[in-house]
This record gives C-alpha cells, sequence and structure tokens, in this order.
C-alpha cells in the first residue's frame, strides 16, 4: 500500500527493498527465519565463506561495548563445498535473494570461491570480504593495502566477471578509504561494501589482560555508525555512480536513511538483529514510512541526497 | 548442527512479581500460553535497559520454573543475581513493567524413559532450572537426589518449596558457611556407586561442569550438563557462545550454546580446549 518504489540495484541485480542481511550476522539465515520470511528483506548476505571449514577463534569472543560490541570469531563456517550443498538450495527454497559472502586466505582462494560459485543458481551477487578484521596476520586484510586488493577483486572478476555483480567490502581503518574504493572499482567491482567492523581491544579488569579470546576484535554497532556515514559519503562523492551496500550501526529506519542519504544504495542490517530477532523488517518499515513523509517517490531518488548542490527537490 | 528451538518466539511480557531472595532476585514473568513450550533447560532472551540503552545486547537467563497461576496465568520464573549492568537493570524492574523477550531457547534436559535414580547438581544459583527439571522428573517416577554448592552460604539458592520434589539435599559450602563445607563434586564419585545412579544433571560454572564430566568419565551414568558461555544474541546468529565438542568422527565441532545447547552431554564436550585456539581436523 505504499507509493514509494522500494526496489534497487546493483549492476544487473534487483532487490524488492533496500534492507539486507549484513554478513556475518545471520548464519546462512534459518535462524533468523523463525521470525520472519527470509524473502520479505531485500536480501540475505551470508557469512563470510572460506574454501574450506574453519572453527574460528577462541572463546571469549564477544565484548559488549557502549552502544556496541567486539567480535572475534574468525570466520567460523563448513567450507565452500558444504555450504554449496546444504545453504544455498535451502535459501533458494525460502525465495530469499542471495548475496554470498567470500573471504579468503590468499588471492587464488578467493578466485577458487568464485569458481566453485559460478555455476551455483539463484544467487544475485557475490559480497567480496577482504576486510575481516578478525585474522591471524594484519597483512592479510587485503583491504588495507592498495594493490592487494586491486588483485583480489581482479581474480575474482576474471571468474565470474559480467555474470554475478561483485561488491568488494572494505575495510574503515585506512587511512584513505576512497583511494582503496577506486582501486577495486578500476579492477572490476561492480559495487563497494562499507564498513566491515572497526579493529577495537577491551581488557578484562579481572584477569588484567586482553578480554577476547583473539585480543583485538571488530567494533559493531550504533557507536560506529557516524564512521560508516563517514566512509560511505567520501565514497560516494568520489565515485557516484558505483552502488554503494552501506552497514556499520544501523538499529533503526532512520539510521537506514540517513546511510541512504550519504550513497548508500541498500543498507545490511547486522548488531541489530543480535538485540532483536525482528529488526529488519522493522528497520524496513520504518524506512519506508520516512520515504514517504520525506516526499520520495522512489528509493533513488534518496541516494546520496545528501550531496546536493542546490535545493532541487521540490 | 542443530536449529534454533522452533518454539521461540518474541514477546512483550510484564513482571507480575519481584522479590529477593537470599541473594537474588525471583523474577516472575506473565507469558501466557509460552509456558506450555518452556522446558527445563530452556532460556530466555531478555531485552535490557530501555529504547534508548547503550546497552544493545540481549541477556540470558536459564528459565527456573514455569507455572499456570490462577492471577496471571502462565508464568515464567527467573532467579537473577544483580552482576552486571544488565542484571542489575532487570532486577529493579517493578511489578507491572513491560519486557521484550525472546523464548524458549535452547536445548532442554533429556528425561529418562525409565524411572531411574537420578543426581541433581547446582552451582550458585546455576541451581534454579535443576528444581522444576526435579519435579518433572519426578513426576515421571525417577528418584531425585539433590546436591547444591557455593563459595558461600548467601549463593546457595535453594527455595523451601522445591525441596519437596527431591529425595535428598546436600549443601556444601567452600567456607563451611551452610551445609558441609568442601566442594559440591566431593561425595559425586561415592553416590554414583551408592545410589547407583543413571544420570547426573548439573547446572553452575564451568568448572563445575568439567570436574562432574572428568568423574563420570569412567562410569556408566550419562551427564547433562546446561552450559554458560557469553552469547550476544541467543538465537543462533552471531557464534561467540561456542564450545568445543568432539563429533562421532572424533573430529571437533565449534557448536553453539545457544542452539546446541545449552543441555549438552557433558562427555562429548573437549573442556581442556575450552578458552583454546581449536584447529580443524576434518
Amino acid at each position: 500500500m505504499t507509493a514509494v518504489d522500494f526496489s534497487t540495484t546493483f549492476s544487473n541485480a534487483w532487490f524488492p527493498t533496500p534492507v539486507f542481511t549484513a554478513s556475518g550476522c545471520a548464519s546462512s539465515g534459518k535462524e533468523l527465519a523463525q521470525f520472519f520470511p527470509l524473502k520479505d528483506i531485500g536480501a540475505v548476505v551470508t557469512k563470510s565463506i572460506m574454501n574450506k571449514a574453519r572453527l574460528g577463534r577462541a572463546t571469549p569472543r564477544m565484548a559488549e561495548t557502549p552502544s556496541g560490541m567486539l567480535n572475534s570469531i574468525g570466520l567460523q563456517g563448513p567450507g565452500i563445498d558444504t555450504f554449496i550443498e546444504k545453504d544455498i538450495p535451502w535459501l533458494v527454497e525460502q525465495k530469499a535473494r542471495i548475496i554470498v559472502s567470500i573471504a579468503g586466505e590468499t588471492i587464488e582462494e578467493y578466485s577458487t570461491l568464485a569458481r566453485k560459485l559460478r555455476s551455483v543458481s539463484g544467487i544475485s551477487a557475490i559480497e567480496v570480504n577482504i576486510s575481516c578484521p578478525n585474522v591471524e596476520n594484519r597483512g592479510l586484510v587485503f583491504a588495507c593495502d592498495p594493490e592487494a586488493s586491486k588483485k583480489v577483486i581482479d581474480g575474482v572478476r576474471r571468474t565470474i566477471g559480467g555474470e554475478l555483480p561483485i561488491i568488494a567490502k572494505l575495510s574503515p581503518d585506512v587511512t584513505d578509504i576512497v583511494s582503496i574504493a577506486r582501486g577495486v572499482v578500476d579492477a572490476g567491482a561492480d559495487g563497494i561494501a562499507l564498513i566491515n567492523t572497526v579493529l577495537g581491544m577491551v581488557i578484562n579488569l579481572s584477569t588484567m589482560r586482553p578480554h577476547l579470546g583473539g585480543k583485538t576484535g571488530g567494533l559493531s554497532g550504533p557507536a560506529i555508525r557516524p564512521i560508516a556515514i563517514r566512509a560511505i559519503y567520501q565514497v560516494h562523492a568520489a565515485i557516484p555512480n558505483i552502488p554503494i551496500l552501506g552497514m556499520g550501526g544501523v538499529a533503526s529506519g532512520r539510521d537506514a536513511f540517513e546511510m541512504i542519504l550519504a550513497g548508500a544504495s541498500a543498507v545490511s542490517v547486522g548488531t541489530a538483529s543480535f538485540g532483536n530477532p525482528m529488526a529488519i523488517p522493522h528497520i524496513q518499515e520504518e524506512l519506508k514510512t520516512l520515504l514517504e513523509e520525506k516526499g520520495f517517490k522512489q528509493i533513488k531518488d534518496a541516494i546520496g541526497y545528501a550531496h546536493r548542490i542546490e535545493e532541487a527537490h521540490e | 548442527m542443530s536449529t534454533i528451538n522452533r518454539n521461540a518466539a518474541q514477546l512483550r511480557a510484564t513482571i507480575v512479581g519481584n522479590k529477593l531472595v537470599g541473594q537474588y532476585h525471583q523474577i516472575l514473568i506473565s507469558v501466557g500460553d509460552l509456558v506450555d513450550k518452556c522446558k527445563p533447560g530452556n532460556f530466555v532472551a531478555i531485552s535490557v535497559g530501555g529504547d534508548s540503552s547503550k546497552m544493545i545486547l540481549r541477556r540470558a537467563f536459564a528459565i527456573s520454573r514455569v507455572a499456570q497461576s490462577t492471577s496471571f496465568g502462565g508464568t515464567m520464573e527467573l532467579i537473577v543475581a544483580p552482576h552486571g549492568q544488565g542484571s542489575k537493570w532487570l532486577c529493579a524492574q517493578p511489578e507491572g513493567a513491560v519486557i521484550d523477550l525472546v523464548a524458549p531457547l535452547g536445548s532442554a534436559f533429556g528425561i529418562p524413559t525409565e524411572p531411574v535414580q537420578v543426581l541433581l547438581v547446582g552451582g550458585g544459583y546455576g541451581s534454579a532450572p535443576l528444581f522444576g527439571l526435579a519435579e518433572v522428573l519426578k513426576s515421571r517416577g525417577c528418584k531425585v537426589d539433590m546436591l547444591l554448592g557455593a563459595s558461600t552460604a548467601g549463593k546457595i539458592y535453594a527455595p523451601m518449596e522445591g525441596k519437596r520434589s527431591v529425595n535428598s539435599l546436600r549443601i556444601y559450602t567452600e567456607d563451611g558457611s551452610m551445609g558441609i563445607a568442601g566442594k559440591v563434586t566431593d561425595p559425586i564419585s561415592q553416590l554414583i556407586s551408592d545410589l547407583d545412579v543413571a544420570v547426573i544433571y548439573s547446572c553452575g560454572p564451568m568448572g563445575m561442569l568439567a570436574a562432574i564430566s572428568a568423574i563420570t568419565a569412567d562410569k556408566d551414568v550419562v551427564h547433562q550438563c546446561a552450559v554458560e558461555e557469553s552469547m550476544a544474541c541467543g538465537i543462533g546468529i552471531c557464534m561467540t557462545c561456542v564450545l568445543p565438542v568432539r563429533n562421532e568422527d572424533n573430529s571437533i565441532s565449534m557448536l553453539r550454546s545457544c542452539i546446541d545447547g545449552p543441555v549438552m552431554d557433558g562427555s562429548n564436550v573437549l573442556w581442556d580446549l575450552v578458552g583454546k585456539n581449536p584447529t580443524v581436523t576434518q
């Protein structure tokens, strides 16, 4: 019953709504499906999948912080083969739009993952996670190195470029996010996901040592939202024609709207689902109402609206 | 891997009772027909701090028991220790306050099909869900004996009415301020043979659960323990509350204590690896 056209696109992928799950915050979808039909949201972005099964990091893996939390999971997962065999068909059955997030330890692993996904039907796009902070060697965070970022995306593009949109997920822990974004776009990324978690640490006052098993963790939640808004704004200003999947602390419709105004074509909701399993459908409804109230006829008109130079809106 | 408790639902519910029992708060929540879905061992995840709170994560509490009352309908009882900011907020909620909860979550204690001898072991307020469990076990004809332990008397949770369902109740405190001085795990080995215990149910700190698993390792007794690991979501999506568990093929899985637990077979949990970096054995 809404006049707003809520649909959004990333290259050739179409989504009925601009609110998605965030990678690593919805497992593979089954758990949230207990609370709402997955086909009702824009897309399910799966947890980042690697080539082999992975147990992840030691516990404690979590620390709540003011308006946020640190996590140190370390990409626990079943490996791509089991994932393709079990998780994808289930999501397809749910009629969910699927964005598969992939993560690798080497540039070659990303290409391998892309190749394995090439023949799988029912996938809307690939999110290339080159920015997970929970790896043993910070040198492995490809997104902190412009050259490594480009090489990963180039490898994925050679494998599936033109078939599935490639969305490169970047880290905010860099000096110049715009140059990293330009690099991955030049290498063939069709979209950019901003932002991954921010590297952080909590020290336990009982043990007087780092609290997390992995010592450092990724900060998420409303605490990092202004960082995400800033990164999205900067990248959209520099490369306005590349769609951005925005994420980082979105917990309400107003947060999602803010991100879209900054330049996001869609938003992923992660940590908010931990606090409220119904967060995504709620955010979606609130966003729709806000867009209506502000007089937007289609979401496309609101994307990057904060960048306008003159008052063109009637 | 298992799946989320099929009965889990989110609802806004009213607190209908909040009283101090020793060092703990006994909180009674009106949840209607949801009580029919709650089994001993299940837990509830509660939103804390109100809408503008900086606490963004739910807090998980074991459901200590459920009941049908004439004045409030279906009620869920929680025994809460006001330790952290979240539990302190919950304990400060007055009767009539409305809270947002998700329940029932997690696995439940398995009930024997035969009327066997069982031993219930609780540490601190971990004893809370054991009283509801004792009622169910007794109604199935099981003979129920119970051991409760804590560091000191004030941390023992043992309501008068709870004692009705058990054949015997022994209390252990490390400082000797109540019951027998010593650890609750001290008599277990002897009791297993004396009483011919078939199943041990335990709930309490990780160290206690690990110690019971060590005691039962070479004995023909099943050990069902309710684990406690810090969790962000309670519904299986955050992957923080994992425990290393040995699979049948000897490989290791990091299982979510919110979905594959909290009740787990103690003999499968690799207690020595908790908090350590596991390696893929597949």
